[in-house]
């Protein structure tokens, strides 16, 4: 019981200070103040500055919002174009069924690293060459996951019952399977948040994702580095940041499957 | 035919995904021929390089052109690396650094999560089991990278204990080569011995569950023995269906953690390429990418029926 309310304050938490960014931060998160630059937290800077003596924790608020949009875009393209896509596949079977698979194991073999930098090369670096990359990555996952929930649940008596009673297809897949698939894409949904802000953090330590001097958590670690020696903090509490909201997604994942008594692979 | 079966499926979908990154770079904006020459360069040179390189085909022509040519193992030239470097001698030459990186990486996490996992299930709710649940759910959520960062930062510069990144080559030095892989290679398998940790957890639950375990217990033999001999095994066949996709996100990581640490593998060839647009390196390197994913796929699809007689009938 306090695992559960402890991953969802962590989420909450996160959320909540992102969202607040838009109203207010300690410090202007680009403003750069050189005489102050690489000083430790203290109370005026409570996690310290960095080697432009900007504020890291102004920042790290910031910095949540690629890493949240990413996740928000990942799981909404993802799930809808993905969800389509394996009730496609599933409930019409044949060579409709073979064709989307195929498809769907070619991107699903891509990992999201290779895929952002093929969308970076033509997008160029930025936020939404990375938006792509990860919702992209997402359509097979939802995809595959669909297509075989619905294999099972197309041969259920309920279903039998709906056809007999004249239903039309699109009302079957709508009103009766997918009801049925909800609580296992729910669960994959918030693996997948997880899995797209540690991919987003990824690609923006490599230069790829926001670029400066916008702030994004994997992009302040990638500055970090090179002063790591001289003021860990910057190098500490940026990744603090990306672990502790997957964190919070991974156990709403977790409690959502065990609550909705979901098996997880 | 198991493997025959596979090989084809692996082949076919090598295929589908280099035709869509060809496709996905033809439509690039931008004119490789104008990259080679320059911007000064007069508009009749610019053909004839734009004829030279195949550009001036359609589409269909140019990618048959570019898939034949893969066939015979030549991936075209670089665009952008010291001129006359052909892309397959590069990509080649990245595979020592990141073949054994991802292998080392395997090799750790499995050697984290089968203990941890079955000694986790052989107590299910114990204090042990609720430890390791912790551990490694907290571990999943941690970006290599950042774990990378700090390493460097705390175990090779302050510590001293490691190299703190960069890498020689094999033939010179091949000790130093292997040491400077370490610490990255462990890097690489925390957080994916963590997600590891958990499904051999929960296949050993279910294993562990079975008649046969009841069996072996009821004959007299020593829990050890159970574990080790009679559920580990069982569970190992679960765990291998699932394990492919955590090792491609482990070879995928490597590209990442290869950049943290300065190791001339495959994801900086990549990542240099992306960025300095150099699309016959991108194009190749993507695919050389893509066919090691396949290939270590292919290879652990080929271990279940050594693991398991009952698949080799089957499929």
């Amino acid at each position: 019981m306090r695992g559960r309310l402890k991953g969802c304050f962590l989420l909450g938490l996160m959320v909540l200070l992102t969202v607040s960014g838009f109203f207010f931060t300690p410090y202007p998160p680009n403003e750069m103040d050189i005489p102050g630059r690489l000083e430790a937290p203290s109370s005026r800077h409570w996690l310290g500055t960095d080697n432009y003596g900007r504020d890291i924790f102004s920042r790290i608020i910031i910095g949540g919002r690629p890493a949240l949009a990413a996740g928000a875009f990942a799981v909404c393209i993802g799930l809808t174009l993905g969800t389509l896509w394996g009730a496609a596949a599933g409930y019409y079977r044949g060579w409709l069924e073979e064709v989307l698979m195929r498809m769907a194991d070619g991107l699903y073999s891509l990992p999201s690293v290779l895929m952002a930098l093929l969308a970076v090369t033509l997008l160029g670096p930025g936020q939404a060459s990375i938006l792509v990359a990860v919702s992209l990555a997402n359509i097979p996952i939802f995809a595959r996951l669909t297509r075989s929930l619905f294999l099972s649940l197309r041969e259920r008596e309920f279903i039998l019952a709906a056809r007999a009673m004249g239903s039309t297809n699109r009302r079957i897949i709508f009103r009766h399977i997918l009801p049925n698939c909800l609580s296992t894409l729910l669960v994959q949904a918030s693996t997948s948040f997880a899995a797209a802000i540690l991919a987003e953090a990824s690609l923006s330590y490599l230069g790829l994702g926001t670029q400066p001097p916008a702030a994004s958590w994997g992009r302040m670690l990638k500055e970090a580095q090179s002063f790591a020696g001289l003021a860990p903090w910057a190098a500490i509490f940026p990744g603090l940041a990306i672990a502790l909201t997957v964190l919070g997604f991974n156990r709403l994942g977790d409690n959502l499957g065990d609550r909705l008594g979901v098996k997880k692979e | 035919m198991y493997w025959l079966k596979k090989l084809g499926a692996m082949l076919a979908t090598l295929l589908l995904v280099s035709a869509l990154t060809f496709t996905a770079l033809y439509f690039l904006p931008g004119d490789p021929a104008l990259l080679i020459l320059g911007t000064e360069a007069e508009p009749g040179e610019l053909a004839l390089v734009r004829a030279q390189l195949g550009l001036d085909k359609p589409m269909a022509v140019q990618y048959w052109h570019w898939l034949s040519g893969v066939l015979r193992g030549d991936f075209g030239r670089s665009l952008t690396f010291s001129r006359g470097y052909s892309v397959a001698r590069l990509v080649v030459s990245a595979l020592p650094v990141t073949i054994p990186l991802a292998a080392a990486a395997i090799f750790f996490s499995l050697l984290l999560a089968i203990p941890l996992g079955a000694l986790a299930a052989s107590r299910p709710g114990g204090r042990l089991d609720s430890l390791v649940l912790t551990l490694s759910q907290t571990g999943l959520s941690i970006p290599a990278f950042w774990l990378g960062i700090l390493a460097i930062q705390f175990i090779a510069v302050e510590l001293g204990w490691l190299p703190p990144g960069g890498m020689p080559k094999w033939r010179a030095d091949p000790g130093g080569a292997a040491l400077s892989l370490l610490l990255p290679a462990l890097v690489l398998a925390l957080p994916r011995g963590a997600i590891l940790t958990r499904i051999v957890r929960a296949a050993m639950q279910e294993a562990l569950g079975q008649d046969y375990i009841r069996t072996a217990r009821g004959k007299g033999l020593s829990e050890w023995t159970v574990i080790s001999r009679h559920a580990l095994k069982n569970a190992l066949v679960t765990v291998s269906t699932v394990a492919g996709i955590q090792l491609i996100q482990l070879l995928a990581g490597a590209l990442v953690v290869e950049q943290v640490f300065s190791l001339p593998g495959l994801g900086r060839l990549i990542l240099s390429a992306v960025l300095l647009r150099d699309l016959p390196l991108v194009q190749g390197g993507i695919f050389a990418g893509a066919a090691l994913i396949m290939a270590l796929n292919f290879l652990l699809d080929s271990t279940y029926p050594l693991i398991d007689p009952r698949i080799r009938g089957v499929a």
